[in-house]
């Protein structure tokens, strides 16, 4: 019998030790679900308020956001328009652009991935000579800024007549190839090294059995391994598309202010300075340019995560 | 809505020919959409033709570079060859023509204006990655305790699908500065002003902050990145690794110390080396916000500017080689990584 189990419980600091452990975790489980919760929905907030308030202010009407918080629209009365829009899609710069838009990123994103999947695929299945060497010169590219290449490839598209007044054969402005080739070189690391990491934990059972079955690489390239690699596939399509159709940067260089090739991020560039006394459509201006982005995000998103899983956490 | 007015006044003002649009782009875009797959696919099946007709023993010699061709071929034009010949423009003149040396390397780096374009991005380089890994690794660990964890991930990740420019239209808002005498529309000043009862702030022109708040934006936007790849290794953390903790009595801070953070070590590598190189090669956020005014100035922008503003190449190819520089650490760290994952399979 030992004198902490027979002390009576007038005298609760003699508690045992175990006890006394389990009720603070209970306490602190009850104090860090609702801190939890907080939390997390304070952080969600804060990461939201910037858009919402830009959104808010597209649907208010002219001047309104001047003059008052976009908070203030959410008490009665009500004064909802839809003016913005309709100035902004009304805009004649912006029907164009779109069209660029599109017209530079699903080659810049169809181009580099199916080149990609070539290459990871004899990166992760075939054996050459210096395979990983060239491998790891890939991955190293990585980290080479864009900027470095602008110079020499702008002089070398301008000897080549790449540049964006020229028009081709079939009536296809040069720069949008220039734009292609550039967008494909800069994603292509990226993708490699997302893809090979992929096809390379593929299992090799499936491999040898196709190959008996008399398989030629092609075959199994387009009826195993694409199949296989979906996820992988629309991470990468993903992140190509958006950063492609988001660019300014690369853009600005290669086509840079030409109109016929000017896709949405360069017009809205222009509009946020030409709309100076009409600053109430910049925020329209600037849904209407992520409606493509957040369309092509939420209906990919289910296998991005996936995807991306791939490389990174095996390492 | 400043910074963007400088920018914009040099571009042309945008005029459209509807009938080239309809008559001519349209055709176009469709037989890209269709050419360009048609093109790809034809090229591989076409090559895989061609090698079948090789004798059959060099076939296995020359498949793999059909294969991985085209992949050399783009990066060796887009990225190996403009790399070189950066670095040798960097030691001629401005007219391509005097050999200088390090010349321009000395002249840059003795000039004042350059120490604060350093300055920021440092700033950059500590706060950008140090804040998006830590609200990255926040947002996965938390979000994973709550059933609302999918929304909470989609909301956190939905500026990645915002352009930059739609971006600062955003931003100039949250930061925006009114006169005292009126009432805030930019919610900081407005929480400054009605909750704090302090003095407006105009983050994006005063120089104490202005740094900072850009810091944020790209933090805003680059988070919800760090946090799916992060919460995706939280999740292949084995379950009963961590109830095996609970049961001997590890309360959540140690488990998250002891247990979490060492297995996710890796990744959190991965994403902060990864972010590490975005804050090197940041500009957009600059660029829109500022165009580089308020001591606000960054190496990538800097560098822009030098190019198409004083069209000075022997500059602008002297900075790229510093940014190259600057990130030759970060390039053997990760291939020393990647070698190591190598050898481990």
């Amino acid at each position: 019998m030992s004198v902490a189990t027979a002390a009576p419980p007038t005298t609760p600091p003699v508690r045992s030790a175990a006890e006394k452990a389990r009720w603070s975790q209970r306490i602190s489980a009850r104090v860090s679900s609702a801190g939890l919760n907080v939390a997390v929905v304070a952080l969600t907030l804060a990461w939201i308020v910037p858009t919402l308030g830009l959104l808010i202010n597209s649907f208010r009407q002219g001047g309104a956001f001047n003059t008052s918080g976009w908070w203030t629209a959410l008490a009665p009365p009500y004064a909802f328009t839809l003016d913005s829009y309709r100035a902004v899609l009304g805009a004649s710069d912006l029907a164009p652009s779109f069209f660029n838009s599109f017209m530079i990123t699903i080659p810049a994103t169809l181009i580099p991935t199916a080149i990609a999947a070539f290459a990871a695929y004899a990166f992760a299945w075939m054996k050459f000579w210096g395979r990983n060497w060239i491998f790891l010169a890939l991955v190293g590219l990585l980290a080479v800024p864009l900027q470095l290449t602008f110079i020499p490839l702008l002089t070398l598209a301008v000897k080549l007549g790449l540049n964006s007044g020229n028009t081709l054969p079939g009536g296809l402005n040069a720069g949008f190839l220039a734009i292609w080739i550039a967008h494909t070189g800069y994603g292509l690391p990226f993708a490699i090294y997302l893809l090979a990491n992929f096809f390379r934990v593929l299992p090799t059972d499936l491999f040898e059995s196709a190959e008996i079955d008399g398989a030629g690489p092609v075959t199994v390239f387009f009826r195993l391994v694409l199949p296989l690699s979906v996820p992988a596939l629309a991470s990468l399509v993903i992140f190509q598309f958006l950063w492609v159709w988001n660019d300014l940067l690369v853009a600005l260089i290669y086509v840079g202010g030409t109109p016929e090739v000017a896709p949405l991020t360069v017009t809205l560039t222009n509009l946020v300075g030409s709309l100076g006394q009409h600053r109430e459509y910049l925020t329209a201006a600037a849904f209407v340019s992520m409606v493509v982005p957040l369309i092509v995000f939420f209906s990919l998103q289910r296998y991005f995560v996936r995807g991306i899983l791939a490389g990174s956490v095996k390492g | 809505m400043d910074g963007s007015l400088g920018l914009i006044a040099r571009m042309p003002v945008l005029q459209v020919d509807w009938g080239t649009l309809v008559s001519v782009n349209l055709p176009t875009l469709l037989f890209v959409v269709v050419g360009v797959p048609l093109a790809l696919v034809g090229y591989i099946v076409g090559a895989d033709v061609l090698v079948r007709q090789l004798p059959k023993r060099s076939q296995p010699s020359v498949r793999p570079w059909v294969w991985v061709g085209p992949a050399i071929i783009f990066v060796g034009v887009i990225l190996v060859y403009p790399m070189v010949g950066t670095i040798v423009r960097s030691l001629f003149d401005r007219h391509g023509s005097t050999f200088v040396g390090l010349g321009n390397f000395t002249r840059l780096l003795t000039d004042g204006g350059i120490l604060i374009v350093l300055r920021n991005n440092l700033l950059w380089l500590i706060l950008y990655p140090g804040l998006v890994l830590l609200f990255g690794l926040l947002l996965a660990v938390l979000a994973d305790r709550v059933r609302y964890e999918k929304t909470v991930k989609t909301l956190i990740f939905m500026p990645l699908a915002i352009s930059f420019v739609a971006m600062a239209i955003i931003w100039q808002f949250v930061y925006y500065y009114k006169d005292p005498s009126e009432p805030q529309t930019g919610i900081v000043n407005a929480v400054l002003v009605n909750i704090f009862h302090g003095q407006p702030i105009t983050w994006i022109q005063d120089t104490r902050f202005n740094n900072f708040a850009l810091i944020l934006i790209g933090v805003w936007g680059a988070t919800g990145f760090a946090m799916v790849i992060l919460s995706a290794a939280l999740k292949g953390i084995p379950a009963e690794l961590l109830e095996a903790a609970r049961v001997d009595g590890a309360n959540e801070i140690t488990i998250f110390r002891r247990v979490i953070l060492p297995l996710m070590m890796p990744t959190i590598v991965v994403v902060g080396t990864t972010m590490v190189i975005f804050a090197l090669k940041a500009f957009d956020v600059v660029y829109v916000m500022t165009a580089g005014n308020y001591n606000t100035d960054i190496l990538a922008r800097r560098m822009y500017d030098e190019l198409y503003s004083a069209g000075n190449n022997a500059n602008a190819s002297t900075l790229a080689v510093i940014l190259l520089l600057a990130v030759v650490p970060v390039l053997i760290f990760n291939l020393r990584q990647f070698r190591a994952v190598e050898e481990r399979r």
